[in-house]
């Protein structure tokens, strides 16, 4: 199919030997609607794709999985979709330096399972099925064992990425040891698509733990910000290192409050039972993880988080000590604006994930006042203010631009806008033609 | 008058003359790192005392076109720190201050002259520590384990610095104050601007994140025949799925340089020794406990010994910790090389460095992070026999070259500096070199913080279009519609 007046569809103008189509309504994003799909089968296809799209001053946006295709902002200009699901190889499992080299198509289930079958394991949590290793660099959203192992910045020690005008570029190794060189892998960890494309990752891996143990406690759902925040404070200090303690909360209309831990590696039930002890009366132990267990939270009516239709997802971090200091404070704005909000995260970590049912087009108006409301509360440095962010994660689409503009927060102090303009500086150095996901990132970055 | 005379007289109108030096004998003092055989006298030296000051110099620098050198303790063994004749020396001795203690939140918050172990010590009662542990921990300072993205001895469970730190406040190279937290959304310029070894600006204040004082703490010398029998045990201890706060290895040579040095009584006749420490919850420890001491005999180990004190863990360290400074006892003079392989290939690597030795008549004595790959061979030489320092130098070269055709690095820790720029072509790309320069554009277009150290050629950057340098005007109004 070739579409009238566009040159040489379905093949991108000065591009031949890679896979590429027209692309379709289920291609669009809102708002843009690419002309092609590329699907390059190597790092050297991607740059001839990525140099073709330079040629013609086409804009470019990465997609793996497509499960967050709607997460950061939405793309204001989009050409040419560069897909990854034929970079899909695990290059190099090297068992015995615990290291894995993987394209970045590859889905994280399915690097997995290869690495279980010899007793390894990336130390991050498995997100929901489908998610790239390129999508989960791009958006750094991390499970619960981020309290033990860090997230994928710092299992990350080798990167190769393309630029938007082809360039081929590494950064690390393959040895968990090396400080030769700027980390470009932790600069494009989070990047989501606006520095170039992740052709490939190596991480380091850890040995898979012999035992899990999970220990959870309900809370009453009076139960005060302080008896929660004594309790996540007494088992983050435990000497019992646990490698998660999250928090679940379904919302005011749907259930009290649980916090659950989880002890693995050698010895973990006998951990696990010192951890339970510290948790007090009505803590339980056992081998199986709570059934929300590494996933994003969801409320209402809402789907699955970030997929088309669902609500908004926002990301809290503060200094751990607050975020117990916070839930409160989700409540209240959940009552205020009549909505619903579901929280869930890794609260001894500082982050938490709330889930605010605002269905489009008929709450959008209410997740904004919810997101200002929580603003006003957490972005408050003076006076011991909890000195947080509120990140919203999900499409802003859902929101109108006055009330929450800014997906990424409100600060506007003079430090705050400057950290944005070394941020716009590096944008710029990458990608001088904003032809690379224009209008995704953060503060305005085209 | 040289440029940098000029800016050193304005520097006399900001500072006291104590926090300035300018007297050509005291500025020697300065001249050199831990790396001393790249030498230079710095135009003039400032020791400022806040954020603010270092603000001060730094836009002075950016003023006048002249280039600045941050310098923490000067341990520093890849020439980070060498300072620029036509340039001015920011050092950080008098930023000593521990801001912020937070056990709720397991962070500290501390100016860039604090030393790493001062960190440790002023939170070790309340049962944590900070985990990132170099060897020179007594005295290094906190701002350079950013730069250098240090690591220790337990890095191998751990990470390294990047993997602790949470936030730092930096003076960008156009002399503003920015910080850069793990809480900000966008770019990770955390991430990125540590380890970037004093290039990208400077830091002025560093959280870190604390952990806890584990439970329990078991340490264990294995003595071998040979380091084919140490390396053997070290993979059978990884591959059993045990990950230890640190596995040292240490061979004939090395030994001996540290019986002469710190008479540590190693076992007699080892060709090796491993050193494997084990920490965690009291129950874990045991049970892996057990597993190490059976690999390391089912390995061949004539003789294991376990630390059953803390002086008994001392005992055991002394000889390791050494070994830098003992090789001085058997060898008037040495380069110390920190280079990395992947974990597996040790064993050819060793071998090859064998083959060096042979092939340029110069000894070699390993140290090494066993558990990382991470070598740290000890290249001995006679500075008085004509020709065997370059001999050396060779020799030292060369173990790099073969780290990077068995896949590792050209630095495991102690940074590329000025001594490792020409190397960094056979690691890196040129274009991969090109693009790790667009963020040194971003940061500091003019090449004026700590030039020349890194990368072997400097990428100029030009202008590109739409960017400006400094504040952008928006900024400087406080209207923030742009973002
Ligand atoms: C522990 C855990 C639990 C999770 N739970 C849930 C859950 O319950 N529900 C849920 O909906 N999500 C969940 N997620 C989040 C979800 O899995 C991700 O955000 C995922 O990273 C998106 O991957 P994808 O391949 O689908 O990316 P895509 O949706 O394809 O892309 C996401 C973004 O990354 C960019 N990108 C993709 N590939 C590349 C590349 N190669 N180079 C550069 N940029 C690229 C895209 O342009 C886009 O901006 C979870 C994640 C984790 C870690
Ligand atoms: C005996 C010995 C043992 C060692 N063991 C280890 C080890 O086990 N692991 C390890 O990783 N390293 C080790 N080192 C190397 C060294 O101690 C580290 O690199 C250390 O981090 C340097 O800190 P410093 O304060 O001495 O920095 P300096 O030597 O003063 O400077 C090092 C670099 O950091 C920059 N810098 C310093 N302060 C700042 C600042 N505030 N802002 C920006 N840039 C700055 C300098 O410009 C320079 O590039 C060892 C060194 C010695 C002498």
């Amino acid at each position: 199919m070739t579409a009238p007046g566009l040159p040489g569809l379905p093949g991108l103008p000065g591009l031949s030997g890679v896979r590429v189509r027209a692309a379709g309504a289920d291609d669009a994003f809102p708002g843009a609607r690419p002309r092609w799909v590329a699907l390059p089968g190597s790092v050297d296809e991607m740059a001839a794709v990525m140099r073709a799209s330079a040629a013609h001053d086409l804009a470019v946006v990465p997609l793996g999985g497509g499960t967050k295709r709607l997460w950061g902002g939405l793309p204001a200009r989009c050409d040419v979709v560069v897909g990854t699901e034929r970079l899909d190889q695990v290059i190099e499992h090297a068992t015995g330096d615990l290291v894995v080299r993987v394209q970045a198509g590859v889905a994280m289930e399915a690097l997995a399972e290869a690495l279980a079958a010899k007793g390894q394991e990336l130390a991050l949590d498995v997100p929901v099925p489908g998610t790239t290793v390129g999508g989960l660099l791009a958006t750094a959203i991390a499970g619960p064992r981020r309290f033990r192992y860090g997230t994928a910045r710092d299992l990350l020690i080798g990167i190769t990425v393309v630029l938007s005008d082809g360039t081929i570029a590494r950064a690390g190794g393959k040895v968990v040891k090396n400080v030769a060189g700027y980390d470009l892998g932790k600069l494009f960890t989070g990047s989501y698509g606006t520095l170039g494309v992740i052709a490939d990752a190596t991480f380091r891996l850890q040995p898979l733990p012999a035992t899990r143990a999970w220990v959870t406690l309900d809370l009453d759902a009076q139960g005060s910000p302080d008896r929660l925040g004594g309790l996540v404070a007494a088992v983050a200090a435990s000497t019992q290192e646990p490698a998660a303690i999250e928090l679940d909360w379904p919302g005011p209309e749907r259930g009290a409050p649980s916090l659950a831990v989880l002890v693995e590696g050698a010895a973990a039930a006998e951990r696990a039972l010192a951890v339970r002890d510290l948790m007090g009366a009505g803590a339980r132990v056992g081998d199986e993880p709570p059934p929300w267990w590494g996933r994003l939270p969801s409320a209402g009516r809402s789907g699955p988080m970030g997929h088309p239709g669902g609500g908004l997802l926002l990301e809290i971090r503060a200094a751990p000590s607050r975020l117990p200091g916070v839930v409160p404070d989700i409540a209240a704005a959940a009552r205020r604006t009549g909505t619903e909000a579901a929280v869930r995260g890794s609260i001894a970590a500082g982050v938490l994930h709330v889930a605010v049912d605002g269905e489009r087009a008929v709450d959008g108006e209410r997740a904004a006042e919810f997101v200002t409301m929580l603003r006003s509360r957490i972005e408050v440095a003076r006076d011991g203010g909890v000195d947080g962010r509120v990140v919203m994660l999900t499409s802003p689409e859902a929101v109108p631009p006055a009330a929450a503009s800014d997906p990424w927060g409100q600060e506007s102090t003079r430090r705050e806008l400057l950290r944005r303009e070394l941020m716009l500086r590096v944008k710029e150095r990458f990608d001088p033609g904003h032809r690379m996901s224009p209008g995704r990132f953060a503060g305005g970055i085209r | 008058m040289s440029t940098v005379d000029r800016l050193a007289a304005r520097l006399g109108e900001l500072f006291p003359a104590d926090a300035l030096i300018t007297d050509p004998v005291r500025l020697r003092t300065y001249e050199c790192d831990g790396l001393t055989y790249h030498r230079a006298t710095p135009g003039v030296v400032v020791l400022p005392e806040s954020a603010e000051q270092v603000a001060a110099v730094v836009k002075l620098c950016d003023e006048h076109g002249v280039p600045f050198v941050a310098r923490g303790s000067g341990t520093g063994l890849s020439g980070g720190a060498l300072p620029r004749t036509d340039g001015v020396l920011i050092v950080t001795s008098r930023m000593r201050r521990i801001l912020e203690i937070d056990i709720p939140n397991r962070r500290v918050v501390a100016e860039p002259g604090v030393t790493n172990l001062a960190i440790t010590e002023a939170v070790r009662d309340q049962g944590y520590y900070y985990a990132p542990d170099p060897s020179s921990q007594q005295i290094c300072s906190i701002g350079g384990n950013v730069a250098e993205n240090s690591g220790g001895a337990h890095c191998l469970k751990y990470g390294f610095t990047v993997n602790h730190v949470i936030a730092v406040e930096i003076v960008t190279p156009d002399g503003e104050i920015v910080t850069l937290s793990e809480q900000d959304p966008g770019f990770d310029l955390l991430g990125t601007f540590i380890g970037s070894e004093g290039t990208l600006g400077i830091t002025t204040e560093i959280t870190v994140r604390l952990s806890r004082t584990p439970e329990a703490v078991t340490t264990l010398l294995a003595a071998f025949a040979d380091i084919e029998g140490g390396g053997r045990a070290v993979s059978a201890v990884i591959s059993a799925g045990v990950v230890p706060a640190a596995i040292e290895m240490m061979d004939a040579l090395a030994i001996e340089a540290a019986e002469a040095a710190v008479d540590c009584r190693y076992p007699a006749g080892a060709g090796a020794v491993l050193i494997v420490e084990l920490d965690g919850p009291g129950a874990e420890v045991t049970h892996q406990f057990a597993a190490v001491e059976r690999i390391c005999r089912d390995s061949g180990a004539f003789e294991i010994r376990v630390a059953a004190s803390a002086e008994e863990r001392a005992a055991i360290w002394k000889g390791r910790k050494s070994a830098f400074a003992a090789v001085g006892r058997i060898s008037p003079a040495y380069i110390v090389q920190d280079g990395v392989v992947p974990r597996t290939s040790l064993p050819g690597v060793l071998a090859g460095i064998d083959r060096l030795q042979e092939e340029f008549g110069i000894r070699v004595a390993n140290v090494f992070h066993a558990g990382d790959g991470n070598l740290h061979p000890l290249v001995l030489f006679d500075d008085a026999v004509p020709g065997e320092g370059e001999r050396a130098e060779d020799v030292s070269g060369r173990i790099l070259d073969l780290c990077v055709e068995h896949g590792g690095s050209i630095t495991g820790e102690h940074g590329v500096g000025v001594d490792k720029a020409k190397f960094m072509p056979r690691m890196f790309s040129e274009d991969d070199l090109d693009t790790m320069q667009l963020v040194r554009c971003a940061f500091d277009p003019r090449n004026l913080s700590n030039p020349g150290k890194i990368f072997p050629t400097p990428r100029l950057c030009g202008e590109v279009p739409g960017v400006r340098r400094g504040v952008h005007p928006l900024v400087e109004s406080g209207l923030a519609e742009q973002f």
